[in-house]
């Protein structure tokens, strides 16, 4: 009895440390290829054609569903926040608070969410694909280095497409909102669009904008990542990419409670 | 002196090199050398670490133990960074072929000298010549998923000489092709071989194609190859390495190993 319950132990003692040392490689694979990807833009070479077609790729084809799912949540948060604000009178501060709550907020990660649903399973699939048919080895034998030339134009273009798409995805909420206002609330347009905008501050404007940049960085950098670590042939990519879907879209949800409590902390005007 | 035969300068060295895998030792102490102008065919059940010894001779992979010197250089303890230098000295052509199916054939053959920023006229006419080595001129535009088996490794040999390497590493080229199309590609090995002198190691399941490539001459005149008698140097540039359990079970020449006597060289070599 005493034997069985020693072995038993000793076999959940293996399979801990084995789960433990499985993740801690992880961790360590995925921050050595984000640090990598940030590293490679100061060392030649550069590939600024495969960045402008992945800008392409993930800003060009992600303005519908940004612009869409933005436009309606406009409009759904101005009608929620209507019923609430006209208890107290406050109908005409419907504009403030859709464009505050979207440029602050929502709008940094709605398009982040949408982003990483289009975007991170991507180059999880794609970088997938290539590593279980041997073209990332392929790539490494022809003497390119794959971190270069597939890993760092995506990252890079994801940044820099994700501010943008988020600057389109705050203008087409308080466009979505406006609409409700002027047609269901019967308010008057140019004060919606007044006080959208001049309660909109420098600090809020900044905060909606650096989310996207870390955000635009963990959605690309762990899609790299899934993508560029998946084995076990099909079954391995469809596997890579929806844990990269999933990794990236509850990193991006957890970061940005840290990163709002780090830029009140540092910027206290924020 | 013929100067296409092997010359004592080693091209490929593997010192008491050993890998595992979690609990799986692949590799045991392999030690081997590749001579300039030879090629070795590498041969073994499934599993036994054939790939395994190309990949480590590239530096994709890193040994756990042991000593990988390649042109002159010790891959084993070489970083990464270091290595993409050399690999641009060795063609290596991978089983699956490995073409990057979002280019096409022109750009999968250029790849490297797309990548140097060759000049597009030069680039242009290295790729043709290297297709037309592979005899596969027509499919420039085409994609590797429009391409049947046997082209797509064609190409892929294509991709591997265009730099004009100085070691090429093949994996299997021949493997789940029929024995028309195996025929053309091993005939493209031994051209290899014997027009651009360039050193290989060569993964293969099929014992006919080694012996043929042993056995074999390319006559550039004809454009073809031809068996040559024995007793000239008909094995000279081919050797045969056969592995079992991760270690060297023999190392000789074709001569030696259809005379040798070991049960299991008799077992493998029956068909």
């Amino acid at each position: 009895m005493a034997e069985s319950t020693d072995k038993a132990s000793e076999i959940l003692q293996f399979s801990l440390t084995a789960i433990a040392k499985r993740n801690i490689l992880a961790v360590q694979e995925y921050t050595l290829l984000a640090w990598q990807s940030m590293a490679n833009i100061f060392t030649s070479p550069r590939y600024l054609g495969d960045t402008l077609q992945q800008a392409d790729i993930i800003g060009v084809g992600s303005l519908p569903i940004v612009m869409l799912t933005g436009f309606f949540l406009g409009a759904v948060l101005a009608l929620q926040s209507a019923n609430e604000l006209a208890r107290f009178g406050g109908l005409s501060f419907t504009g403030q608070l859709v464009s505050l709550s979207m440029v602050r907020e929502i709008g940094p990660v709605l398009t982040g969410l949408m982003v990483a649903g289009r975007s991170a399973t991507g180059m999880a699939s794609e970088l997938g694909s290539m590593q279980v048919t041997e073209q990332i080895d392929a790539m490494r034998a022809l003497g390119t280095d794959p971190s270069k030339k597939l890993v760092t134009p995506r990252v890079v273009s994801t940044i820099i497409m994700l501010v943008v798409l988020t600057v389109i995805a705050d203008l087409a909420s308080m466009f979505g909102g406006s609409l409700v206002a002027v047609f269901m609330l019967r308010l008057d347009g140019n004060q919606y669009w007044s006080t959208a905008w001049q309660s909109l501050a420098l600090d809020d404007i900044v905060m909606g904008l650096l989310k996207p940049f870390v955000f635009g960085f963990i959605i690309s950098t762990i899609g790299c990542y899934y993508g560029m670590t998946a084995r076990g042939g099909t079954q391995g990519v469809g596997r890579a990419t929806t844990q990269a879907m999933v990794s990236a879209s509850v990193t991006l949800v957890i970061s940005d409670l840290f990163i709002t409590k780090l830029l009140l902390n540092f910027f206290p005007n924020l | 002196m013929d100067a296409s035969l092997p010359t004592q300068d080693p091209v490929i060295i593997f010192e008491d090199v050993s890998i595992a895998f979690d609990e799986n030792k692949v590799l045991d102490r392999l030690s081997f050398t590749l001579w300039h102008g030879q090629t070795k065919a590498l041969f073994g059940v499934a599993g036994t670490g054939k790939t395994l010894v190309l990949k480590l001779a590239m530096g994709l992979i890193k040994p756990d133990s042991g000593r990988i010197i390649v042109l002159g250089q010790e891959v084993s303890s070489m970083r990464e960074h270091d290595l993409f230098a050399l690999r641009r000295r060795i063609g290596m052509i991978f089983q699956e072929s490995a073409l990057f199916d979002s280019l096409n054939v022109d750009d999968n053959v250029s790849f490297r000298m797309r990548e140097e920023h060759v000049a597009p006229e030069e680039c242009e006419r290295r790729v043709r010549e290297a297709l037309h080595f592979v005899e596969l001129e027509h499919t420039m535009n085409l994609y590797p998923s429009e391409l049947s088996g046997g082209m797509r490794r064609r190409v892929a040999i294509a991709r591997a000489i265009v730099n004009n390497p100085e070691l090429l590493l093949y994996d299997s080229p021949t493997a789940g092709l029929d024995p028309m199309t195996s025929t053309t590609i091993v005939e493209l090995l031994v051209k290899q071989r014997d027009v651009n002198k360039t050193s290989a190691l060569l993964v293969t399941h099929r014992l006919q194609d080694a012996f043929t490539m042993a056995t074999h001459r390319f006559i550039p005149a004809q454009n073809k190859m031809v068996e040559v008698p024995r007793g000239s140097d008909w094995d000279s540039k081919t050797s045969f390495l056969i592995l079992k359990d991760g270690q060297k079970l023999f190392e000789g020449s074709a001569a030696e190993i259809a005379t040798s006597d070991d049960p299991y060289i008799r077992e493998y070599l029956t068909p």
